[in-house]
């Protein structure tokens, strides 16, 4: 059509007139400011972050607002070492709760169930990932918090032994509780890949296991563990990086009391929850203490995230030559699981 | 040796020895305990939030804001209109947002980018902005909308807010979903003259459509379920708005405050409004798996 209109030569018969390149062009061009755009509101976001934080951390210096354990709104301190030992304390109650836990669900869904329930045991996992952060905030608190008071305080008083752990009366809200609801947040993302990276595992290692005269378990520590080790690392990591950036939950089962809780059965504070709570009342310092807030937790969650990412990826390189089909609907499901971040 | 001659002895060298058949037994089980364990919340969530909630539910829960009196036990403390029509509008905006744009950047991800180092960089930032907290993007669109336009809440910044969470979701599934349209296609395409532009809009595009509905279904189911970022953004209101430059209320919102609350009437609400939104969620997601199996790609 346009080649017709211009003039003769063997290319230039087969070359498109500087017109109806231009869409081909814009399109490019289009897109390409799109991706670059991405990078730039990231970019962007970090700086103004810091701008906004900039003022509390004259005050107290980034490492004395970091680990000063000081949270004093109407005194004007803000040392946030209560929020950050109650994000990290709770994230960590959370994998050592979720991870084995998921880890066996996907051990049995991969290699010792039925083929027939593959299928629904799989669906319902990542059904815990539909649910709202809010939906878990609200079961945690009414149903779960007091059917579970009278266990948890069982189980302080035999710990009581141990520094921090038991010994004090144990609150509705609270670090515990929190971890435990934090752990059924992340299954179905730590499940979905440890899945994933089990499925990796070349059926002819799994044979010559058995072949061997493994038994089924022996099969599965000596075959398949040592195989996905980074793999389930990098996803307990990435459930790792979900708990600690998560909020509503955890601001209505932490108790929201700005200083270290006296023991795992107490009250506490998260970095998250700090924000979610106090920043629509903030002014000044304040305020700025708050987005100063929202960076560590950014930092953190980047360096948790950026360690985890890096694992998953090595241990599922093997899946990247395999043509399409079981990789593509692997990713779908950790979409899925995807829909559980945040709050 | 043959196997015919074998003597009893021979075959017992090579038996699983009773200790080992124990921990055998014992491992698979504590596995399958593993398993159960991890379905028991599930089936405690629900069973919780469908018999506390569908008590509440009922024509006027339905149809009438949050707004009654709270104060007295037996007052009508008001249904979640406002906070199901803000969701949805709210949610809707952020589609319109973060579906054209998340397109686009997967499809110069795989159409143009490839694996260029300028590629690689953009999926390391939507890997980013996959691990960024909710809340720290509600910071975000608190200190360049609201502080930076001077003005306050809007459902608008809520929007924006819950699109920026949407995007990577949107950007990762349609890449994976576009990487599977075979290459034979596109290079036919352009062997018969087709310009890029209409290979991508007449071929690519439309084969990858189902498959990206998905993500885009389950990226919609995420943003819906969110409450940390509409916190400061999009502010909470208890009359019903139609009008995305105002306060908005939302489900999420609405929940946490009736949670946090200290009167005990509104917990029902709390409730009835989870199970709602649980319900919109659930719908959703069965939707997207739906989709997906329909689509020849996935």
């Amino acid at each position: 059509m346009e080649a017709a209109s211009l003039p003769g030569g063997d290319r230039g018969l087969l070359s498109r007139s500087p017109l109806a390149r231009l869409p081909d062009r814009a399109l490019r061009l289009g897109l390409t400011a799109l991706a670059a755009l991405i990078l730039a509101l990231i970019v962007y976001f970090f700086i103004r972050l810091v701008g906004e934080a900039r003022p509390v951390f004259a005050k107290e210096g980034v490492f004395g607002f970091t680990f000063a354990n000081d949270w004093n709104v109407s005194a004007e301190k803000f040392g946030a070492l209560p929020l950050l030992l109650g994000t990290l304390i709770t994230s960590a109650l959370a994998l050592l709760i979720g991870v084995p836990v998921a880890v066996a669900g996907a051990i049995y869904v991969t290699e010792l169930c039925p083929q027939r329930v593959r299928t629904p045991l799989t669906v319902l996992v990542e059904l815990l990932a539909a649910v709202p952060s809010v939906v878990y905030g609200l079961w945690g608190i009414f149903f779960l918090a007091p059917k579970l008071q009278g266990a948890e305080q069982w189980l302080a008083d035999r710990l009581s032994f141990i520094p921090f752990i038991g010994g004090g009366l144990v609150t509705i809200p609270n670090y515990f509780i929190t971890g435990l609801v934090l752990a059924i947040m992340i299954l179905p993302i730590v499940s979905a890949i440890s899945r994933e990276v089990m499925t990796t595992v070349p059926s002819d290692q799994k044979e010559a296991a058995l072949g061997l005269g493994a038994t089924r378990w022996e099969m599965i520590r000596m075959a398949v563990l040592p195989y996905c080790r980074s793999g389930i690392v990098g996803g307990a990591m990435l459930g790792l990086g979900r708990a600690i950036g998560e909020t509503i939950a955890v601001t209505i089962l932490i108790g929201d009391a700005p200083r270290i809780g006296a023991h795992l059965f107490g009250q506490g504070y998260s970095l998250a929850a700090a924000i979610a709570v106090e920043f629509g009342e903030a002014q000044g310092l304040h305020r700025s203490a708050l987005f100063a807030a929202g960076l560590v937790l950014f930092v953190l969650t980047l360096l948790v995230n950026g360690v985890a990412r890096g694992m998953v990826l090595r241990a599922a390189r093997p899946t990247k030559s395999r043509p399409g089909g079981s990789s593509s609907t692997g990713n779908v499901a950790m979409l899925a699981s995807d829909a559980a971040a945040g709050g | 040796m043959s196997a015919h001659g074998q003597s009893p002895e021979l075959l017992a060298r090579f038996a699983v020895s009773p200790a080992r058949k124990r921990r055998d037994r014992l491992a698979r089980s504590s596995i399958l305990a593993g398993t159960i364990v991890a379905l028991i919340p599930l089936v405690l969530i629900l069973f919780y939030l469908i018999s506390k909630g569908i008590g509440s539910w009922s024509w006027s829960f339905f149809t009438s804001d949050p707004t009654g009196n709270t104060f007295f036990k037996n007052s009508n403390i008001g249904g979640i209109k406002s906070a199901i029509v803000g969701t949805a509008e709210m949610v809707a905006l952020a589609s319109l947002i973060a579906v054209p744009v998340g397109v686009g950047v997967a499809v110069w991800l795989v159409e143009y980018g490839k694996n260029s180092v300028f590629a690689h960089v953009v999926r390391f930032f939507v890997d980013v902005l996959t691990g960024v907290p909710s809340i720290v993007f509600g910071l975000f669109v608190y200190i360049v909308l609201v502080v930076g336009t001077g003005s306050t809440y809007a459902g608008w910044k809520g929007s924006v807010a819950l699109s920026l969470l949407m995007l990577p979701v949107v950007i990762r599934s349609a890449e994976v979903i576009l990487l599977l349209v075979p290459a034979s296609l596109r290079e036919s395409a352009l062997a018969l003259g087709a310009p890029r532009w209409r290979v991508i809009f007449s071929i690519v595009l439309p084969t990858a459509l189902p498959g990206m509905v998905t993500g885009v279904l389950l990226a919609v189911a995420r943003a819906a379920g969110e409450t940390a970022p509409l916190l400061f953004t999009s502010g909470a209101t208890l009359k019903t708005s139609t009008n995305l430059g105002q306060f908005m209320n939302s489900l999420p919102v609405q929940i946490y405050s009736d949670v946090t609350s200290p009167t005990v009437s509104v917990e029902h609400r709390a409730w009835g409004a989870a199970l709602t939104l649980v319900a919109m969620i659930l719908l959703l997601n069965l939707i997207a798996r739906l989709v997906s199996r329909r689509s020849r790609l996935a």
